[in-house]
Formats: C-alpha cells, sequence, structure tokens
C-alpha cells in the first residue's frame, strides 16, 4: 500500500485507516458524523494526497486538453478552473476531473499549461487515455507521486489559512486559485474549490512541504476548534450536496447526459472524445437519469439496492447514506427517465424490506 | 480489545451469554469500532423461532448496513427497548457498551449443545487479529 505524506501523522492520530485506491487513507479519526458536522460548522482538513496531478504544457495544450475533455477549456482564464469529465468514445465517463490553467511565467514563448487533478483510483488509466490522445505539440507529465493536495473546508476555512499569509484570500472566486506562499511555504496552488458544500480551499504543495503546512494549520486552527476529516465524512458531506462519486455514480457505463452533467458537456465545442455518442444518445433520448432521493424509513439505502416502481425494478442505488445535516436516510440513483421528476414516490429493496422513497431536487442540504 | 472471557462468540462478530437459562446476545466490540457510530438497530422478529445463522435483525451504520445473525437456533423473546425507535432510540449504546447496555436480544436456546459450536474468547481474538 502506498502512504501519503501524512499517513504516520492519521495513525499517531489514533485514525481507523483503510485502503483506498492503493493509499492507506483516514476513514475518520472520531466519528463521522462529529467530522461532518465541523466541516459544516466551522472548519475541518482532509488529507487528499491520494489525488493524482497532471500538467499538460506546451503550444498545443489546449487542444488536447479540448481534445480529452467534455467542458469549454477555452473559456478558461489563467487563474481559473472548471468541473469536466473524461468522455471515452462510447459517450461513458472515464473520470470526472478539474482543469486549471496555470500561469505561463514557467513557459516557452507560445506555450500554455494546464493541471487536471484526476480521481485516485484512476490515475494510470486516465493517463494511458490522455497520452494515447497527445497528437499534439504538448507535453503530458504526471506529478502526482511528487503532489500533496489539502482541503481546508467549512465556513471558516478561509479564515484559518488568512492567518498564514499576505495572499487577501477572499478575493479567490470560487473556482479560481492563486499561487503563493502559505506559512512560509513557496508555490502553493491556493484553490477555491472543494467536495463538500460548505467552501473552503484546496492547497496544492510538493510532498515535502505538506507536513510542516499540515502542523501549522492546526496551530492557527486550534481557536477555531480545527479538526482532521476522514474519507467517511467526505463521502456524507458530497452526497448532501448530490456530488458524484466516481465508481459509485457515474463510470465507464454512464453518460455524463444521464449523470446530470450536461452542465460541463460543451456539445457546441469543436470535436472531442466522445462527442458524437453523446451527440446521438441526445438524439435518440435518455432512457435513465441520475436522481436524489430521500426514505421514509429508518433503514439507508445503498450502493446496488434495486430500485422499485409499479411493482417492477425501474433502477439502481449508486450511494446512500444517513444524512448526518438532515437525520434522514438519502441516496441518489439512476431511474427510468419517467420516474425522474422530483415528488415521485418510489421503493428501495433493502433485502426482504421496501422503503418508501420520493425523488428530491438536488442538492439534498442547502445553506441555512 | 476488550473481550469478556465469560462469553461464546460467532465468526459474524456475534457475542452470546447464557444467564438463567436465558441468552443474551449482542455484537462484539470489535464489531461495532469497525462499523463506527450506529444510527439504527431493527429486530421485528421477537416471538419467532429462528434458525442458527439465520438473519434476525439488521444494524445500520452511517457507512454501512449489516444483518444480524442468530449464533444458535431459537426462539426470540426480548428486543432491547433501550435500541427500540419506539422506546430508547439509543443505538449508541451498542458503540459505548457493546457487552452490557449494549445488548440486542434475549432468547430461549433450543438446544444449548450448539452453544459448544461457538468460539471462546481465546478463538475470537485468533480470528480478528
Amino acid at each position: 500500500m502506498k502512504s501519503t505524506g501524512l499517513t504516520q501523522i492519521h495513525i499517531d492520530l489514533g485514525a481507523r485507516m483503510a485502503e483506498f485506491a492503493g493509499y492507506n487513507m483516514p476513514i475518520s479519526y472520531t466519528t463521522i458524523m462529529e467530522e461532518h458536522n465541523s466541516v459544516r460548522e466551522s472548519v475541518g482538513v482532509f488529507d487528499v494526497s491520494h489525488m493524482g496531478e497532471f500538467i499538460i504544457k506546451g503550444k498545443e495544450a489546449l487542444n488536447l486538453v479540448q481534445q480529452v475533455t467534455s467542458n469549454d477549456a477555452a473559456t478558461l482564464e489563467i487563474g481559473e478552473a472548471q468541473y469536466s469529465c473524461l468522455p471515452n468514445n462510447q459517450g461513458g465517463i472515464i473520470d470526472d476531473l478539474i482543469v486549471y490553467r496555470l500561469s505561463e511565467d514557467q513557459c516557452a514563448e507560445g506555450e500554455q499549461a494546464y493541471m487536471l487533478v484526476v480521481n485516485a483510483s484512476n490515475i494510470e488509466k486516465d493517463f494511458n487515455w490522455i497520452k494515447a490522445h497527445n497528437k499534439f505539440d504538448t507535453r503530458l507529465i504526471n506529478i502526482s507521486d511528487q503532489t500533496s493536495l489539502l482541503a481546508i473546508q467549512g465556513p471558516q476555512a478561509v479564515q484559518v489559512v488568512q492567518q498564514l499569509t499576505e495572499i487577501n484570500l477572499s478575493a479567490i472566486k470560487f473556482y479560481s486559485f492563486q499561487k503563493g506562499s502559505i506559512a512560509g511555504e513557496d508555490n502553493v496552488l491556493i484553490s477555491a474549490t472543494g467536495y463538500t458544500g460548505s467552501g473552503g480551499l484546496e492547497l496544492y504543495v510538493r510532498n515535502d512541504q505538506v507536513l510542516r503546512l499540515w502542523k501549522a494549520l492546526f496551530e492557527v486552527g486550534q481557536a477555531y476548534a480545527i479538526r482532521p476529516i476522514g474519507l467517511g465524512a467526505r463521502d456524507t458531506l458530497r452526497l448532501e450536496m448530490g456530488y458524484c462519486l466516481y465508481g459509485n455514480d457515474i463510470s465507464d457505463t454512464t453518460s455524463p447526459l444521464e449523470a446530470g452533467l450536461g452542465w460541463i458537456t460543451k456539445l457546441g465545442k469543436d470535436d472531442f472524445n466522445g462527442k458524437e455518442a453523446i451527440l446521438s444518445l441526445k438524439e435518440q433520448g435518455l432512457s435513465r437519469r441520475l436522481v436524489g432521493f430521500k426514505i421514509n424509513d429508518r433503514r439507508v439505502p445503498r450502493h446496488d439496492y434495486p430500485i422499485i416502481a409499479d411493482g417492477k425494478e425501474i433502477g439502481v442505488v449508486t450511494s446512500g447514506t444517513l444524512s448526518p445535516s438532515l437525520g434522514i436516510p438519502i441516496g441518489m440513483g439512476y431511474v427510468k427517465w419517467r420516474y425522474r421528476k422530483p415528488g415521485t414516490n418510489l421503493f428501495i429493496q433493502a433485502g426482504k424490506k421496501l422503503l418508501e422513497a420520493e425523488v428530491v431536487k438536488l442538492p439534498f442540504y442547502k445553506k441555512s | 480489545m476488550n473481550l469478556p472471557e465469560a462469553l461464546k462468540y460467532t465468526k459474524e462478530h456475534e457475542w452470546i451469554k447464557l444467564e438463567n437459562g436465558v441468552a443474551v446476545i449482542g455484537i462484539t466490540d470489535f464489531a461495532q469500532g469497525e462499523l463506527g457510530e450506529l444510527v439504527y438497530v431493527e429486530v421485528d422478529t421477537v416471538g419467532e423461532r429462528i434458525e442458527k445463522d439465520e438473519v434476525f435483525g439488521t444494524i445500520e451504520a452511517v457507512k454501512t448496513t449489516s444483518d444480524l445473525f442468530m449464533p444458535v437456533t431459537g426462539k426470540i423473546i426480548e428486543f432491547n427497548k433501550e435500541l427500540d425507535e419506539n422506546e430508547g432510540d439509543n443505538p449508541g449504546l451498542i458503540n459505548s457498551d457493546p457487552y452490557g447496555d449494549g445488548w440486542i436480544v434475549k432468547i430461549e436456546i433450543e438446544n444449548s449443545e450448539d452453544l459448544e459450536d461457538l468460539l471462546d474468547a481465546t478463538a475470537y481474538q485468533d480470528l480478528i487479529e
């Protein structure tokens, strides 16, 4: 199993550890509920150094990014980021990712640079796929093993990090970033992004910087009751927002249109991988849709439970949890097209038991 | 790891204890730790005779759902009111006191020889290591 630069810290903190995407990662340090609530109410720190990072740099860097991703990277200014996906030629999803347009101060004349941040479990698959499509005058570099990532999330996240830097962090808009010094660590990529719905920052650093940065954050965060957050609460936080998790809600065989990711699928842009397949699916009409549902029962829906309506199986659950913020079981799943509308009554098959469910609009959780 | 010597254990991480001819069943400290905070316990089999290894209930943690299995064949005679959603509704007792207040059901054992097939504390310890 691989380690991050902080694995020993997590073990020393008494975290429950488990293998995730080949890494020894913290699942929770205290309880998922406590960690979840900390992020919703104040601030928490996630070690998500297992995530993958690729640099695409060259005269035709944009061409390669446009070829492999579904969103329109041509709209990105330097310092901006966008959520996107890598479609395959059948119109399925190889991965979802964030595309950053980097500054060009390290570039030769006429070159551009992008960073792609991908799921840990897909690093090799994504890299090989992008490499196979690199017919352009550009370089593809995998910096995953040299790069660490901390997500500082919650309503007080920016305040905490602000104490460690001269950069005006509140000026960094959602889905944009700056590079600068944090806690004396140079060249930190400070990104106003996250996977929790509670705001905050993600800090990309070199591996040799991450332990010092972690310690500095916990020192200044003490006054804010900052705490480390494991992957367990990361899942409940993202699910309350209706964010897709690769491998659960989206996969090589789900279309971004079915998954509600039409907003990052720009069919108006020039040819890109999967465009034809996605267009043809759109023309013939979708047969299923990813929806959110709440459960009118104490039992919790789980991945792969059948979804039932009119006495027939009409779909399958892709994610489910007890929502710590709402106190009720919630889930997402694919249903046949005509069952997609909010207010539709469904049943979830939990073993022998049928749980009453109702399709609801996403996100489940809205800031009060 | 807390493993009382007086109890018998199963591979499914339940414990069973004989008390005045009645057996009390719960899940082990190891099991509650692996599941994390429990949010709901469902037992709707009170009064039923259930075979060894069959499901008598379900527990929900935030992250996972787990079935509860009968360590031996018997009749369910009581579900812990403190866990019952219509009474105490406090499944966290299983996390805080798995061998005490967090007991789940009481059963009448059909054949007490069934108990001999179960694991003792040492054998269970070996299983979870």
